[in-house]
């Protein structure tokens, strides 16, 4: 479960799709989960509408998707409820659907850029951290 | 009658949630029972990440915040 009371809630969803990307964004969720970057929460729940997930998106502070490609399903289920994520696309960062060995190595690699920051974060305008590869 | 659930750990925004839903329902003319859900594995149950959360005959209609008496009387509804 998520924080309350002052501290910042952060939910974490991951597409979980099939394909070897979809796969990755879950491995990578259940980390930053791990090492607290935020509460992991399911996606497939708030698809399915059930009331305690949709709210619970709604009211969160942050809401953060991290999808395998470009159909950027946890992005877009967001969306329908009216709520806009952080969102990050793993082929957006470097990764190659249906090309991409799901290993520690890569799951790791990804979880650090998300760790490092905001996505393309920039300090007097200048860029100080991306996890987009540039796409931003 | 109407079944309203409070869900949180019992913190001051737990029992903001709980007096201004009381308010509203009161404002409404409602018949309502209210329970305050401190267990963990209740609240879980209902998928709610955030708290605080109101429930209300089951459903789970605002987390995360304490909506004014305005939205709450909608929400009620």
């Amino acid at each position: 479960m998520g924080k309350c009371c002052g501290r910042e809630v952060k939910l974490l969803y991951a597409c979980s799709g099939a394909a070897d990307v979809g796969e990755i964004s879950d491995r990578v969720v259940r980390k930053l989960r791990t090492q607290g970057f935020g509460a992991m929460t399911c996606l497939a729940a708030v698809g399915a509408g059930f009331s305690g997930f949709v709210a619970s998106a709604k009211g969160a502070d942050k809401n953060i998707t991290i999808d395998g490609c470009s159909v950027a399903c946890a992005k877009k289920t967001l969306e329908n409820l009216g709520v806009t994520p952080t969102a990050y696309v793993l082929t957006e960062m470097g990764l190659t659907k249906g090309q991409t060995p799901v290993t520690e190595e890569v799951i790791n690699e990804v979880t650090n850029a998300i760790l490092k920051g905001p996505c393309c974060s920039t300090t007097a305008g200048v860029p100080t951290s991306c996890a987009c590869g540039g796409s931003c | 009658m109407k079944k309203i659930e409070i869900l949180g750990m019992g913190c001051a925004k737990c029992s903001k949630l709980a007096e201004v839903t009381e308010a509203a329902a009161k404002a409404l003319g409602e018949e309502y029972i209210m329970e305050k859900v401190t267990d963990i594995k209740k609240i879980m149950e209902y998928g709610v990440m955030v708290t605080p959360a109101l429930v209300v005959n089951g459903k789970v209609r605002v987390a995360g915040k304490v909506p004014g008496i305005d939205e709450l009387k909608e929400l009620l509804i």
